[in-house]
């Protein structure tokens, strides 16, 4: 294993974009730091700014005026970065698609590594689509 | 006073102007008025009779475009609704916002989404449209009407 | 010239930290600052659209309560309520009681979970991280129990036209109850750490002040309105599901600063601890599962709904035409109305008080985190942004425990 890939491995820092949301999956992301879900027992924590985080959380619906900020996140954030797409509107949209100022599913826009289906899902389901990923 | 008060004290007040009235029950009314008259009518609501703004909703229909605002009176849970209706080729009215803080925003909104235009408004910035859609466009307007 | 001047006077804050990058970020609010006071703020919007009154419009009615509870997560269930209030008046019909008490349990359940969410937040806001993370831990027993009614944490489907979609059996009724109890005993330790710590009045007391006057103007709604001494509350003036069937009282406070907000919060989170624990009687006087009326069409017309969510007066107005779907739905959430009263409250306070002014709101979730930046006033250049702006307070109240004494301005 080389040593890149072994720093991976520990202590992820989450970095969190929402886009057009109903703040449900928003919610149940911070809920991960709190004491029943404790996020912050495998290192994990969130960061507020892209150039310290090695995996993008992205949640919402994208609009149009979110995926310009989107992009160019996604440029300035260092690689190796893992993007996780979580909730039913950041894998493919939920039920705002047919919106007129939706701008695409988050796969459309960049690179996704991990989806989190659910309306929202359960912090439970948030952490084992990170551990999941830590594992590939 | 009951709701019935309120009307008969609005009725005898305001003479010319008002089209109909329609009293669904002792909480709902709706009372269409000419829209030269709705500075002065939302006038006499907010500051004589205490009435609260709640919102205005804005729709388009085949007799023009259709403006709905809505006042509570919350000692006695009543809506009156006050409905005007605007010709489709051009559909302005006065803005209440110089008068009322808290009609600025919506008819800001009810610009973008329709392309009403609210005369003398003190700012009439974009509100929610910039990067989501072009000037010039309406996007709630009905193309088959 | 002017401008020139106020430069070589005010001071001049350096951004630490590579964030310059996001500068084109669309924040909620800009604070144009003057040294250390705000001088006048300025809203910018938009990033949220989703246009949800034209989705609405191509959904039959009873796809419509799906998309209208994805408005917002926290006050999930509000819209449905007021939508299902609005298409009841439309149809004329009346629901049976037993789904007025399982609406109104949902209802109130939600505003514990929301005041709590708040509660948390604003604690963050001032730099007691244990608050936060008490009072979110004191959320999942709520959570909980939503899950074991309705099978989701949030976004519930429990409404339809004519009742609610699922019943609550009574034989869930005993742990309901215990959770219950245990809400009521921690909320009341939480209640006092909050309120017996000088700390929290001296950040707390005269910020943010919002007279009656300025309510009324800008018609604010909810605990905000209220705190202010206005007592609008739609569950007392406009009465609908079980709310006159139980005992309860609406709670104001006078002063108008955030403190006062905080104390109508908490108080509130009693007042619905009761009204479920009548519901829950009633629930047992009424035969199971008679949960809904069915409704095969709904007429043309017009009607209007609205429900005291946790923020404030929600309110949906639906245009029918006789067919399965609606041809106009305007929704309006109280955050609307409350969220303009910033220019009365943050304009005069200084930088490191503007963002519990703001939440003091309790604008949505996500309106509050990417929450604000602050500019200088003179060029208009950001100075600092929504972290920074976070990390300021937190630090003004780590000034404050230090120097108990110290003067506020």
């Amino acid at each position: 294993m080389g040593f890149k890939e072994y720093c991976f491995k520990k202590s992820l820092w989450l970095f969190h974009f929402g886009g057009a949301s109903c703040n449900n999956c928003d919610i149940e992301i911070l809920d991960c730091l709190t004491p029943r879900y404790d996020v912050e027992r495998y290192g994990m924590k969130l960061v507020g700014s892209i150039r310290h985080a090695d995996v993008l959380l992205v949640n919402g619906s994208i609009n149009q005026r979110d995926k310009a900020r989107l992009l160019e996140l996604y440029h300035q954030a260092p690689k190796p970065i893992l993007v996780v797409a979580i909730g039913a509107c950041g894998c493919t949209g939920g039920i705002f698609t047919e919106g007129i100022t939706f701008a695409g599913p988050v796969d459309e826009i960049i690179p996704v590594d991990a989806y989190v289906p659910g309306c929202p899902p359960k912090p439970e389901a948030i952490l084992a689509g990170i551990m999941k990923l830590l594992n590939k | 006073m009951t709701s019935k008060d309120l009307i008969n004290t609005i009725r005898n007040k305001i003479k010319k102007g008002i089209l109909d009235w329609n009293v669904k029950s002792d909480r709902r009314a709706f009372v269409s008025i000419c829209p030269e008259l709705i500075v002065p009518f939302a006038d006499y609501l907010f500051q004589e009779l205490k009435f609260r703004f709640i919102i205005a909703s804005a729709l388009q229909s085949k007799k023009g475009f259709e403006i709905y605002y809505h006042f509570s009176k919350d000692e006695i849970g009543f809506i009156l609704n006050v409905h005007v209706i605007l010709p489709e080729d051009k559909p302005e009215i006065e803005s209440l916002a110089n008068n009322f803080v808290a009609a600025n925003w919506i008819e800001r909104e009810m610009h973008e989404l329709f392309g009403i235009n609210f005369l003398n408004h003190p700012n009439p910035d974009k509100l929610i449209s910039e990067g989501n859609w072009a000037e010039g466009v309406y996007p709630y307007r009905n193309k088959e009407i | 010239m002017i401008g020139l001047e106020n430069k070589k006077m005010s001071k001049k804050i350096i951004p630490i930290g590579p964030y310059h990058p996001l500068q084109e970020e669309p924040e909620l609010f800009k604070l144009y600052c003057e040294g250390e006071i705000v001088k006048d703020v300025e809203w910018v919007t938009g990033y949220n659209h989703r246009a949800i009154e034209k989705l609405s419009e191509s959904k039959p009615f009873e796809e419509v309560f799906f998309l209208v509870e994805r408005i917002c997560g926290i006050c999930s269930t509000s819209h449905p309520f007021a939508f299902a209030n609005c298409m009841e008046e439309i149809a004329g019909v009346e629901i049976p009681d037993r789904a007025k008490y399982i609406r109104t349990i949902i209802g109130e359940l939600e505003r514990i979970h929301s005041h709590l969410l708040w509660v948390g937040l604003a604690g963050h806001f001032l730099g007691y991280n244990t608050v936060f993370m008490w009072a979110w831990k004191y959320r999942e027993p709520v959570m909980d129990i939503f899950e074991m009614i309705t099978g989701n944490r949030n976004s519930y489907a429990m409404f339809k036209i004519g009742g609610v979609r699922r019943d609550i059996e009574n034989d869930k009724i005993p742990e309901i109850k215990q959770v219950l109890d245990l809400v009521k005993k921690k909320n009341g330790m939480l209640t006092h750490a909050v309120f017996d710590d000088p700390v929290i009045h001296a950040r707390t007391k005269g910020v943010g002040i919002l007279t009656r006057e300025d309510i009324i103007n800008y018609g604010a709604l909810g605990p905000t309105a209220r705190a202010s001494g206005v007592q609008i509350d739609v569950r007392k003036d406009d009465p609908y599901a079980a709310y006159p069937l139980v005992d309860w009282k609406v709670i104001t406070a006078e002063e108008g600063d955030v403190y006062a907000k905080a104390v109508v919060r908490f108080l509130e989170m009693n007042e619905s601890i009761s009204i479920i624990e009548q519901c829950l009687e009633g629930l047992k006087k009424e035969k199971e599962g008679e949960v809904e009326v069915i409704v095969k069409e709904v007429p043309a017309g017009t009607g209007t709904g609205r429900h005291e969510a946790p923020r404030g007066e929600v309110f949906h107005f639906v245009k029918t035409d006789g067919s399965q779907y609606p041809v106009r739905h305007k929704i309006r959430a109280p955050s609307y109305m409350n969220i303009a009263t910033f220019k009365k409250s943050c304009i005069g306070q200084t930088i490191s008080d503007a963002t519990i002014a703001l939440a003091a709101v309790d604008p949505c979730y996500c309106c509050t985190e990417r929450m604000a930046i602050a500019c200088d006033y003179s060029t208009g250049k950001k100075i600092l942004d929504g972290n920074e702006l976070v990390k300021l307070g937190q630090k003004r109240t780590e000034e404050v425990r230090k120097n108990p004494g110290i003067d506020h301005s």
